[in-house]
């Protein structure tokens, strides 16, 4: 892999709420190397959005950085004022949001919204902007982009309308593409097609991706590699395969467990309570309560990251040389067994 | 399956949903379109699409939310299509019971859960609130809820708590058969098992039978022992969970499987991605498609020529 494109170490950020304060996310490390795709998956809350929006400077009022830096092109994007982010945004790091309709401006023109950010960032002339404009949507792949230039946003289906949302974030050319749940809002069928298209642009444009998912089939096709989080911290990392064929912490093998694969016939492995309140974070590793794998020390102390293989990393007390061995999720287990089969097989 | 049967328990026959716009073109768009398929007793039987095909209007039309344009409905062999008077009424909500998609929204905020949950129960003339209360209680501990809870309010709960909320409020009236309605597209990945056991759980020890309407196929085929794929308003296959996804016939079905993301690395970089054309089929006078059989309850809606091809392929590949 190449070069280190961001560095993001020791990330905290608080929300300031009605009732205390919310710690979304408490001390996350990762790095983006140059042409990879880089996951985070977790529930809804875990944090994997304000992580995101932290790097692009655009945390809402009420949240702020407490600690860690994040180091691109070795700025810090945490001290940038909003002036600086206006030279970043767009132009090296750009964002596609989850739900494209809310994304767009309902009352302008695709097209203009598109020219909007050539404009802006490169100076270019309203004719030049045009031409650039309908050369993005050709390349996203939306049918009769003359026509559609003058369209607005609600004469275009949910897969076409992500596909302008691409169109604008790829506009001024950027270095880092961070994608926040792209598909979520999609049909399958859709879904593929889009993720296909951020594959191939991917490749033209020699783009590194942060894919934000909560989906883990989707995170099988397109990452290289993968940050599982929970309750603001990253809990294992790794290459795909890692994360798939030999998963380390109990959280990631719950989440692998909970979701039915096409061949699954056993009973599903369901987690059970509910995610922590972030006000109050638990004493120890978050995810002790609703772990049946949980030992007295989880409830004690945080355990630290360790080493699986040179790529692969778990923060779980469970790898601890003195630890007791415990068995796979029995669904987990089959379907590892019967990935292993098949790709033997094959 | 302790109770299962050949015998349909629900038939539906050439149903058709219209809806029409107003102003002046009036336009109409058939959100179901001559849709024909039956259920049998204590099974499961999933409904697939994309959003927009017609499936969430399929179970609305069933259980009378709306009005059907035309066809019929029968449920265990009384008519439940035609005009909804009183009795017809009763009789639908009596023996089938609706789990919607939104938690939230389909939960009154101003109401408590024991309310929610007995209201069924007071139309249907359990009068005595005590009496009404001790149900509702042994409802929420069947669905994996305590008794405490029933004083509670729907904003308390999360999300996989009031889907069980929605579920105890449609077993409320015992009924014989449940359509759920994208029951865990809603909630988050660790809970949507949660819900899926318990319908599960459910399913067996009550012997209910199950419409899942869902778009996520994972899910679809590991709930459901039959399956219906929907496209813009038309059934275009239905056939058991296994043979349709080791056999499908559709060219739209095909498509719709080669898109569902696995949890697999390995197969995910050799998977081929097949892109559905509706315009292959070429319909048109003389060469109207309906349904065929192609084998005991594997059935596909296409033109006769088209079947005739499939089944010279299929001998082609027995032989």
């Amino acid at each position: 892999m190449g070069e280190t494109m961001i560095q993001v170490k020791d990330l905290r950020v608080n929300f300031r709420a009605w009732a205390g304060t919310v710690q979304a996310v408490r001390g996350v490390n990762f790095e983006l190397k140059k042409g990879e795709t880089l996951a985070i998956v977790g529930e809804s809350g875990s944090g994997k959005s304000v992580t995101t929006k932290a790097i692009l400077g655009i945390l809402p009022s009420n949240a702020r950085i407490t600690s860690g830096e994040i180091l691109y092109n070795g700025k810090d994007l945490t001290k940038l004022k909003e002036k600086e982010f206006y030279d970043i945004r767009g132009k090296h790091i750009s964002l596609v949001f989850q739900d494209p309709l809310s994304a767009l401006n309902p009352i302008q023109k695709v097209g203009k919204q598109i020219c909007e950010a050539l404009k802006k960032n490169e100076h270019m002339s309203n004719g030049e902007a045009k031409k650039r404009a309908i050369a993005l949507m050709e390349d996203v792949g939306i049918p009769e982009p003359e026509t559609k230039f003058s369209q607005y946003p609600f004469q275009f289906s949910g897969g076409m309308r992500q596909r302008i949302v691409i169109a604008i974030a790829l506009a001024c050319n950027p270095e880092i593409l961070i994608c926040d749940e792209p598909t979520t809002a999609l049909d399958v069928t859709i879904q593929s097609r889009i993720l296909d298209k951020i594959k191939e642009l991917k490749a033209e444009h020699d783009l590194s991706v942060i894919f934000i998912t909560h989906d883990l089939g989707v995170v099988a096709g397109i990452a290289d590699r993968v940050c599982v989080m929970y309750a603001g911290k990253i809990v294992e990392y790794g290459t795909v395969d890692d994360i798939f064929y030999e998963p380390a912490h109990p959280y990631t093998w719950a989440l692998l467990s909970s979701m039915p694969d096409l061949d699954t016939k056993e009973k599903l492995f369901s987690i059970p309570g509910a995610p922590p309140n972030m006000m109050y974070p638990p004493k120890g590793d978050a995810f002790a309560p609703r772990n049946r794998y949980a030992m007295e020390i989880d409830f004690e102390q945080e355990p630290p990251f360790f080493k699986v293989s040179d790529t692969h990393y778990a923060a779980t007390w469970l790898l601890h040389p003195k630890a007791p061995k415990v068995e796979l999720p029995e669904v987990l287990k089959h379907r590892i067994q019967r990935m292993k089969e098949e790709r033997e097989g094959a | 399956m302790s109770e299962k049967e050949n015998r349909p328990i629900l038939e539906v026959s050439n149903l058709c949903m219209d809806f029409y716009g107003t102003g002046a073109r009036k336009s109409c768009v058939h959100a179901v379109d001559h849709v024909s398929f039956a259920v049998r007793k204590g099974e499961t039987f999933g409904l697939v699409g994309e959003s927009g095909c017609g499936k969430t209007t399929t179970g609305r039309c069933i259980i009378r939310l709306y009005q059907p344009t035309s066809g019929e409905m029968y449920y265990d062999g009384k008519p439940i299509h035609g005009k909804l008077t009183r009795e017809k009424r009763k009789y639908i909500t009596d023996h089938i019971a609706m789990v919607f998609q939104d938690p939230i929204a389909s939960l009154n905020p101003r109401m408590t859960v024991q309310d929610i949950i007995g209201e069924g129960l007071k139309l249907r003339g359990v009068k005595d609130k005590e009496e009404r209360h001790r149900i509702v209680k042994g409802l929420l501990v069947r669905v994996g809820l305590t008794p405490e809870h029933a004083t509670r309010y729907p904003h308390e709960f999360s999300g996989g708590q009031r889907q069980r909320i929605g579920i105890a409020r449609a077993l409320a009236v015992n009924p014989g058969m449940i359509i759920a309605d994208e029951p865990v597209s809603a909630l988050d990945v660790s809970v949507q098992a949660q819900v899926i056991n318990l319908l599960n759980e459910l399913k067996e020890d009550l012997g209910l039978t199950i419409l899942f309407i869902a778009h996520n196929l994972s899910v679809v085929k590991y709930f459901s022992d039959r399956i219906g794929v929907m496209y813009y308003g038309k059934l275009l296959e239905v056939a058991d969970a296994d043979q349709l996804f080791q056999r499908p016939a559709h060219p739209y079905t095909r498509a719709l499987l080669s898109a569902v993301p696995q949890p697999d690395p390995y197969l995910e970089r050799k998977r081929k991605k097949i892109i559905y054309d509706p315009s292959v089929h070429q319909y048109g006078p003389g060469n109207e498609p309906s349904y065929h059989t192609i084998e005991e309850g594997h059935i596909l809606y296409c033109s006769d020529r088209e079947f005739e091809e499939l089944m010279k392929s299929q001998e082609g590949k027995k032989v």
